[in-house]
């Protein structure tokens, strides 16, 4: 039974990092930074709080997509249109949703906090009926398959790949680099919306600052699975298991509760360095000049 | 000189005009006035001496930390790590203040704690060096994940071993303690400007002679622009690499003074407040130079404690938007600019850029 118990509570930990960390793979395998992954997160878990409250969970689910979708779109006219640095548009649109969804949350729900109570998908629970329950959760078992069957057995995924290791060469085989990066980019908004839903649908309302470096510990499973959707599949539910662990033994006091926070960025750190089989990142990475 | 100038000008420029844009469409969405809110943005921090002082509490802050990332990129590096080598470098100092004996006059313990804070922040900023140079780690995302490292390290150490029961802070420090502006003119009362503002026109004025009056600078600068051609020069890169984090991560850590020697006289969970992450900006904003930095860090800070000031009238997170608005306007801006100029005047912009 406790068994059970652990396991649905990493399951619900993960979900937002296997959402967030498709995007990841996505954006990154065609050559783009994915630092903004937190900042579409936290803009589409307001919008879809916004759209649940006016209309109901399956209209939130859709505009949380649509909010991590514009916010990608930026990213894109910034890095794809105009070529600007992706390092610096990256972590702009990361502090950009935090002032704009603060600046939202009084303007439309006159509170600094929080949103009202919003409807989600199910009730509050933690086991495993209740994830069942969540059509997100399915959603989110599926991301990282799909991205991998969109990688690896799909032409676009060719192209995507190629993309993001030689723009040059890719180009001068008739791929369209521009377009292939904006759909990229899409895509991996659309995924960390799905994220961002999933938070504020699952907490019933959106909070400020819900994401809470959400979005980085994606990049971290990114990187830590070496840009690989079964492996970056492990990562996340590394890393949830690891939270889990660490909030179901909170009592025992055995490990401080902020080492257990280090756990995914020290992993990621080790994973760069190279320590056993080097992460090498796709080569075209974060060069937005083809 | 001139084309050259209009490509330092134009992108701030162009920065500053869409941020307005931005900032009129979000007033008047809150049903106030653009004008009523940006006199009063004027008012509340050039108009009186605490709003001023406030200014230049947090431009000093923002100068530091945007020193640690201009070096650094002028070595060719993207030091994000700037938030956790200020308070690295603020707790740094800190604990030395709780060690030294209570009464010690403020020029005789300062080197301890400007070196304590130096070497607090140097230790974040070489790990990333380190690794970009043994490793080829990307110092992009070793930064980001040493700042959630060391932010939790921190907060484990405060937590558990050196919190005041029931705060989140250290115990206060009983050498050393400088001036406010306050102190000496009675104008400032209550602002967080302090005499640490001196020691950041010292280290700029510092860093602009090291950059461009001293070999080692010019090593710096002939990695960033061009690492293979530097390497090929003689310049060891990796070497340049890690030195030049170390350097940049002092920097932030000094910075940490600001708050912990010359404000509070305690390090405070959080007491950095973003200052790190603004920091590119104002690196940015600034084009990497000593003078430029301080300029933007002077806009930067008239932009966050004005946000305080408008709060009346509008949210305050108004000025994050902002700031983040004139970030990617500008990240988006240079290189546009750049494409533009040499497209009207190929061969005098040309060698401008060269």
């Amino acid at each position: 039974m406790m068994i059970f118990g652990f396991l649905a509570q990493t399951l619900r930990i993960a979900m937002p990092y296997l959402f967030a960390s498709s995007g990841g793979v996505i954006s990154e395998r065609a050559g783009m930074i994915a630092l903004t992954l937190e900042g579409y997160m936290l803009i589409a878990a307001f919008t879809a709080a916004l759209g649940s409250h006016y209309a109901g969970p399956w209209v939130g689910l859709l505009t949380g997509v649509a909010g991590g979708v514009a916010a990608a779109l930026l990213y894109g006219v910034c890095c794809i249109r105009y070529r600007a640095n992706q390092v610096v548009v990256g972590i702009a649109i990361n502090l950009f949703a935090i002032g704009i969804t603060r600046f939202f949350l009084r303007l439309i729900f006159d509170s600094s906090s929080n949103s009202p109570r919003i409807a989600g998908f199910t009730e509050t629970g933690t086991g495993f009926a209740a994830l069942a329950l969540n059509p997100l959760v399915w959603l989110g078992l599926l991301s990282l398959p799909a991205v991998g069957w969109i990688l690896f057995r799909t032409p676009f995924g060719l192209r995507l790949r190629a993309v993001g290791e030689h723009p040059g060469a890719a180009l001068s085989v008739g791929v369209p680099v521009q377009r292939v990066r904006w759909i990229a980019v899409a895509i991996s908004g659309a995924f960390a919306g799905l994220g961002g839903a999933y938070l504020a649908l699952d907490q019933h309302q959106f909070t400020d600052g819900m994401t809470a470096g959400r979005g980085f510990i994606a990049i971290a499973a990114t990187i830590f699975g070496r840009w690989h959707p079964r492996l970056v599949a492990i990562a996340c539910v590394l890393f949830a298991g690891a939270e889990t662990l660490q909030i179901q033994l909170q009592g025992a006091q055995l490990v401080p509760s902020q080492f257990v926070e280090m756990i995914p960025y020290v992993l990621t750190i080790v994973a760069l360095a190279g320590v056993v089989g080097r992460a090498v990142p796709p080569a075209a990475l974060g060069k937005s000049e083809v | 000189m001139r084309a050259k100038l209009e490509e330092a000008l134009l992108p701030p420029i162009v920065a500053l005009l869409i941020a307005l844009i931005v900032g009129d469409v979000l007033i008047l969405s809150f049903g106030q006035s653009p004008a009523a809110v940006f006199r009063l943005l004027l008012e509340g921090t050039w108009g009186n001496a605490y709003g001023f002082g406030q200014v230049l509490y947090k431009a000093t802050m923002l100068t530091f930390t945007g020193l640690a990332v201009g070096l650094a990129l002028r070595a060719g590096l993207f030091n994000i790590g700037a938030e956790s080598q200020l308070a690295a470098g603020g707790f740094a100092a800190a604990l030395v203040g709780l060690v030294l004996p209570a009464g010690l006059p403020a020029l005789l313990v300062l080197p301890a704690y400007v070196l304590a804070a130096a070497v607090g922040g140097g230790a974040v900023g070489i790990v990333p060096g380190v690794l970009k140079a043994r490793f080829g780690a990307h110092e992009v995302i070793t930064t980001i994940m040493l700042n959630f490292i060391v932010l939790a390290l921190l907060n484990y150490l405060i937590a558990e071993r050196f919190s005041v029961h029931d705060t989140l802070h250290t115990a206060e420090i009983k050498s050393g303690a400088l001036p406010r502006l306050a102190d000496v003119f009675p104008a400032f009362h209550g602002s967080a400007a302090n005499t640490v503002l001196f020691l950041g026109v010292l280290v700029v004025a510092a860093l602009w002679w090291f950059l461009f009056r001293t070999r080692a600078g010019f090593e710096l600068r002939a990695v960033g622009l061009q690492p293979r051609a530097a390497e090929y020069g003689g310049v060891r890169v990796g070497r340049v690499w890690w030195t030049s984090m170390a350097l940049a991560g002092a920097v932030a850590g000094i910075g940490g003074l600001n708050y912990v020697l010359g404000y509070k006289r305690y390090y405070e969970e959080g007491f950095g407040a973003g200052a790190g992450f603004l920091g590119i900006a104002v690196a940015l904003v600034g084009r990497n130079h000593p003078v430029g930095i301080v300029i933007a860090a002077v806009l930067f800070a008239t932009l966050s404690q004005g946000g305080l000031a408008v709060n009346a009238l509008v949210p305050k997170q108004m000025v994050d938007v902002l700031q983040a608005v004139v970030i990617i306007s500008m990240a988006t801006a240079v290189p546009e600019v750049r494409r533009a100029l040499l497209a009207i005047r190929p061969a005098a912009s040309a060698k401008a850029t060269a």
